[in-house]
């Protein structure tokens, strides 16, 4: 080990309040409050409404009046973008937020408690993930009809085994800790010890596991709409727009590229964010 | 005098911080290194001594780069080379032995492969004549079955074996230095008695130079002609051996050296103490891993202990790693369950799970753990974690809370404005000190401690001890004292229990141990600590045989 | 290389546990499938249902029959080889399913066979030169990949390849096959979109591993006997980076069984994956479940494998 450590003052606020950011991480940052942003206001400031058909010319080319071009029925391109975030980003975070919330309270109880109800879950969502996402989505959104609901719902399943199984690592590794030893050598209760002597502790890695699979939904949600039984018409996601415009493709339109831009940017962001914050929080202890 | 084989002048190595800043971790570090001298770099944690011994081999760890002075190897200026020409350097002139072997061996080769890899990287010889010269080394190193030891994988031998054949690896390439980085600090006393000596007397045969890098002054004692004293990257003094130990100018080596004779134990037992129940009562007590099928858990590691502590005395145990130490103190406390024995506390029966005792039997013994940095819970500041028992016991709240928090902190003497910070920010006493406020906050009549100097710097260490001599005055503690640390067992208690294999060996009194000691391997134990004496390895009576029969290695 | 007892029964156990989750993933497919709206026997016979005409059928098909036994039966069925037969055109669905797979297969054998060899230099170059210009390249270009969907990047290659040059046609059917040129060129497309999106994953699963085992005292110590960064790499890391390497090949390759569902869509090849795309949008029930198993069976085959390669890996488990 480096001798050095110890005799180095450690470094005071950005450590307790916001963390220190290179600047791809600051830009990653910007462009995903940016999308949060769009996302709650995009009705306000659509210049067209979504839904309407404003040019009569489809796969129109980008213009003064369409700053993203039409798409094949002729609507403005750039306000089914804009709402579209809405879509795209809200399914994908009401998603994540439910599996990482589901995965980490179950995989600490199973790191704390142990024993048969452990070994029971742990079995049981590892041969869930032995299912590929994207064929789940397909069955279930198949099967029980798309809607939003059920798209979040099913996005979350997905993804919950996965967010179990790294809470659960981490939490075991915390779990040995001295510390926690100590808390129930002096008689705690097992939510004392969840909720306060480890979830604080996994909490930076789990945040930036959140990201990470943020953007796997993201993928998966546009993938699944891409196949047609996502969002469904009139309304559209990112995936949507690209599923309706595809014949755009060998045209070169604009209809089809700017929503892909868009998914690009989102997840690009993310994924930059991600690996750039400090060590400390992405330490991921596998 | 010949011109010295190293002469380092005005080394500065710099360092990149976790936040970015850049600091200075060696400043201005002047000194040489005759042929055939073993000079040895002591210093705590942080002093920056494994740096030094590094950089002559033109070497830095990440984050590290040396950025002024000159070091000198033989006729290598090795601050002004690159990489291609240190690395022709590294194994043919200067050799190192790392602090773990364990780690420094590749699983995946053949031990034979690793040793000799020197010869074939430099072209030394052929590879036949390389394992004959092997093969020697092994023999000059006591190793066991030398001609075939080189077939094995590394996780095949021992501890011990291996930082030995570590010491093959470096000597195989005749270098002129070898550095010794701590390479007997992860070892049991037992086991660094064979190491050291074998180090010694191949480096006695060769005639090579040596750095001995060390925080132990008895070790160092044994095998360095010369000392020199590092503290945070500077260098405090320098003599040779004897005379540093004999007579210490700095201030700093003067406190090491009192750290090495602790005032001796005075013990606080009372006439009266007879009169009440025993503060701790354990009769054949057995504790193990693993599902517990017919009586007996699958994995045994206690074996029918018993013994008895009496109010306001020490305790301590003692014994080496997998002896079972630890495991007595956790299943006295009830974390590992037992499944035979009993265990009673003030006369009152505890039952094996913690789960199972009131909450006044869990107040009144505390344990208190070796590593502070895994015993604080890294995202609370000091305030909350000695909070929590004082409200979880004692009920307290508010005001009245903060200010028996502040009083806590004032008896392990720490400022009251630590109170605000996190542990990361506390230095390694530090927060040992906490660990045990925490204990305290309980108001326990016995505290468990496990190793808690163990992992402190010499002289911290002794201060703790020192604080826990005067609290158990003022509050009327008994300590039970787990360490593999004969000196510091002698300095806290009354009585002291010997340990191996789970078994208690014998119990004998702190104050004269190695009198009293009848059982060979408390024998064995206490005679292989060293001694600050430079001749003690030389003159000491040791029975390999003894030592292998009593480990089963 | 000798393995003791031990390690095979570690084997055996991982086996044991990949039989299992079968089972469970059948199940899990079957009921979901089951959950599909509307009466099968309704569907079957459309707007001209009858009642008594719906009630004939779902006797005659078992669909009274409870569902557990109805399960039963279908995996009994999978196990000898008999998927039922198609709703829509009544044809046998292994016979169906047959001649997907194949294309399937040999498109997935295409493109392990590139990629391999591809990610595999890049990751250990990029692990071997860290942080030099071609690490950072790789990188960049590798989080771009996995960032986008695999649709994108076919989008992206039908952008480049067949809008900007002309160089390929879009959709890889339809082109007529006859000649070697036609055939490399349809199957062109779909092997330069799945080769993208599998090696950027194996890419940076490979470089994570070799610069893991870079990082450890054994070879810091190989770089204080002198030896060169070469040598440090390939003798040292390398070989201990063998077991992560396997895994992450293997399970970077379990991306294609997502990859291929978008991919054989996209560029309309017909493959195991379009075939089942079109049974859910014609709610063909049994064809549906038989290509969700194949995709499951493959995609279980290959962690599986991944899991087992990391076992016998471990060096501590040699003899």
């Amino acid at each position: 080990m480096m001798q050095n450590t110890q005799s180095t003052p450690r470094k005071f606020s950005t450590e307790r309040l916001g963390y220190a950011f290179n600047t791809t991480g600051k830009i990653g940052l910007a462009v995903i409050l940016f999308w949060a942003v769009i996302a709650v206001i995009a009705p306000f400031i659509t210049p067209y409404p979504p839904g309407k058909i404003v040019d009569w010319d489809y796969f129109g080319p980008i213009s003064e009046s369409y700053w993203m071009g039409t798409d094949y029925l002729g609507r403005d391109i750039l306000s089914r973008v804009l709402m579209g975030a809405r879509y795209t980003v809200g399914i994908s975070l009401a998603g994540v937020t439910l599996a990482c919330m589901g995965g980490v309270v179950l995989g600490m109880i199973a790191a704390v408690i142990g024993g048969w109800f452990d070994t029971i879950l742990s079995r049981l969502l590892d041969a869930f993930n032995g299912i590929p996402s994207l064929l789940f989505g397909l069955v279930v959104v198949a099967a029980v009809g798309s809607s939003i609901p059920v798209l979040i719902l099913t996005l979350a399943a997905i993804y919950l085994p996965g967010s179990y199984r790294f809470a659960r690592a981490l939490a075991v590794n915390v779990n040995t800790m001295d510390f926690v030893t100590v808390a129930r050598a002096r008689g705690e209760k097992t939510t004392y010890l969840i909720r306060t002597e480890i979830l604080p502790n996994i909490l930076g890695p789990v945040l930036a596991d959140l990201g990470l699979r943020f953007v796997f939904i993201v993928l998966v949600l546009s993938g699944l709409s891409f196949l047609g039984i996502g969002v469904q018409p009139p309304h559209a996601d990112w995936g949507g727009l690209v599923r309706e415009n595809i014949e755009g493709l060998s045209l070169g339109a604009p209809a089809v590229i700017f929503p892909c831009i868009a998914i690009a940017s989102l997840t690009i962001s993310v994924n930059m964010f991600i690996d750039n914050l400090p060590q400390k929080i992405r330490d991921r202890s596998h | 005098m010949t011109q010295p084989l190293v002469s380092v002048r005005d080394l500065v190595i710099g360092a990149v911080t976790d936040s970015g800043r850049k600091v200075d971790i060696i400043r201005k570090v002047d000194f040489d290194i005759q042929p055939g001298e073993i000079v040895a770099l002591i210093g705590e944690s942080g002093s920056g001594k494994t740096t030094i011994a590094l950089s002559l081999m033109g070497h830095c760890r990440p984050g590290c780069s040396i950025n002024g002075g000159s070091i000198r190897l033989a006729d290598h200026d090795v601050t002004k080379m690159n990489e291609a020409k240190r690395a022709s350097l590294r194994g043919t002139e200067v050799a190192y032995i790392p602090q773990s072997a364990a780690a420094a061996f590749n699983p995946s080769q053949r031990i034979m492969d690793q040793v000799i890899e020197v010869t074939h990287i430099h072209n030394l010889m052929p590879r036949a004549e390389a394992e004959v010269k092997a093969v020697e080394l092994f023999r000059a190193l006591a190793l066991p079955e030398p001609e075939t030891i080189g077939r094995r994988y590394p996780h095949q031998v021992s501890g011990g074996q291996l930082q030995r054949l570590s010491a093959a690896m470096a000597l195989i390439g005749d270098p002129q230095l070898v550095i010794f980085d701590e390479p007997t600090t992860a070892l049991d006393v037992t086991t660094q008695i064979e190491v050291l000596r074998a180090f010694r007397s191949v480096m006695k045969a060769s005639g090579m130079a040596g750095v001995y890098v060390s925080h132990d002054l008895a070790v160092v004692a044994q095998i360095a002609d010369r000392i020199i004293v590092l503290k945070a990257g500077q260098i405090q003094e320098v003599g040779p051996t004897r005379e540093i130990l004999e007579k210490p100018q700095h201030s700093y080596t003067k406190d090491l050296l009192s750290a090495f004779d602790p005032v001796p134990f005075a013990s606080v037992k009372t006439a009266e103490a007879k009169a009440v129940p025993p503060i701790l009562e354990v009769t054949g007590l057995s504790a193990g891993y693993g599902p517990v099928r017919s009586g007996e858990a699958e994995f045994k590691v206690l074996d029918n202990i018993s013994f008895k502590m009496e109010k306001g005395t020490n305790l301590g145990v003692i014994g080496e790693s997998g002896s079972g130490k630890s495991t007595l103190a956790r299943a006295v406390a009830g974390i590992l369950p037992r499944y035979r024995g009993d265990v009673f506390s003030q006369g009152e029966a505890l039952s094996p799970d913690l789960k199972d005792r009131s909450k006044d039997q869990l107040r009144r013994t505390q344990i208190v753990f070796q590593l502070a940095d895994t015993a604080l819970n890294p995202s609370q500041p000091i305030e909350s974690i000695l909070s929590r028992p004082l409200k979880f016991y004692h009920g307290m709240t508010g005001a009245a809370r903060e200010k028996r928090v502040i009083e806590l902190l004032d008896m392990v003497q720490l400022p009251a404005a630590m109170r605000h910070r996190l542990p990361g920010e506390l230095s390694g006493g530090q927060k040992q000190r906490v660990n045990f406020a925490r204990a305290l906050a309980a108001e326990p009549d016995l505290i468990l401690c496990d190793e808690i100097t163990s992992a402190l710097d010499t002289v911290v260490a002794a201060a703790m001890l020192d604080l826990l001599k005067d609290l158990q005055k003022d509050l009327g503690l008994s300590y039970m004292f787990i360490s593999h640390d004969l000196s510091t067992v002698e300095a806290i208690c009354d009585d002291v229990l010997v340990m191996l294999k789970g078994n208690l060996v014998e119990a004998l009194p702190a104050a004269h141990m190695s009198q009293s000691a009848q059982h060979p391997y408390s024998r064995l134990l206490i005679s292989s600590v060293p001694k600050l004496d430079p001749d003690w390895l030389a003159n000491l009576e040791h029975d390999p045989e003894l030592a292998k029969a009593m480990m089963g290695r | 290389m000798h393995r003791s007892l031990q390690t095979w029964l570690l084997v055996a156990q991982r086996l044991g546990v990949a039989l299992i989750t079968l089972v469970i993933v059948s199940f899990a497919v079957f009921f979901a499938t089951e959950l599909l709206p509307g009466d099968v026997a309704e569907i079957l016979l459309g707007q001209a249902a009858t009642p008594e005409a719906v009630a004939g059928l779902r006797e005659a098909m078992g669909l009274n029959e409870p569902a557990i036994s109805r399960f039963l039966s279908w995996l009994s069925g999978l196990a000898t080889g008999d998927m039922g037969r198609s709703y829509v055109n009544d044809i046998e669905v292994a016979d169906l399913l047959g001649r997907r797979l194949s294309n399937s297969l040999r498109l997935a054998v295409v493109v392990t066979v590139i990629c391999v060899p591809f990610a595999l230099t890049c990751g250990i170059a990029a692990a071997m030169w860290k942080g030099s210009i071609l690490d950072r390249l790789v990188s960049i270009l590798t989080i771009s990949v996995i960032s986008i969907p695999e649709f994108m990047v076919a989008t992206l290659a039908v952008l480049v390849f067949a809008v900007w040059l002309s160089w390929l046609p879009a959709l890889s059917y339809g082109a007529d096959a006859s000649n070697f040129g036609a055939l490399l060129k349809a199957y062109a497309m779909p092997v330069i979109t799945l080769t993208c999106v599998v090696s950027a994953q194996m890419i940076r699963m490979t470089r994570a591993a070799v610069i893991e085992t870079i990082n450890t005292p054994y070879v810091e110590m190989a770089l204080l006997k002198g030896a060169s960064r070469r040598r440090m790499v390939l003798r040292h890391a390398l070989p201990n980076a063998l077991g992560p390497i396997a895994n992450a090949v293997a399970l970077s390759l379990s991306y294609l069984v997502g990859g291929v569902i978008i991919v054989e869509t996209v560029f309309n090849y017909p493959g195991v994956a379009k075939l089942m795309v079109d049974a859910v949008a014609t709610r063909d029930l049994p064809l549906i479940q038989s290509c969700a198993m194949v995709f499951c069976v493959s995609y279980l085959s290959l962690i599986t494998l991944a899991d087992v390669v990391a076992t016998l890996s471990n060096p501590r488990l040699r003899k």
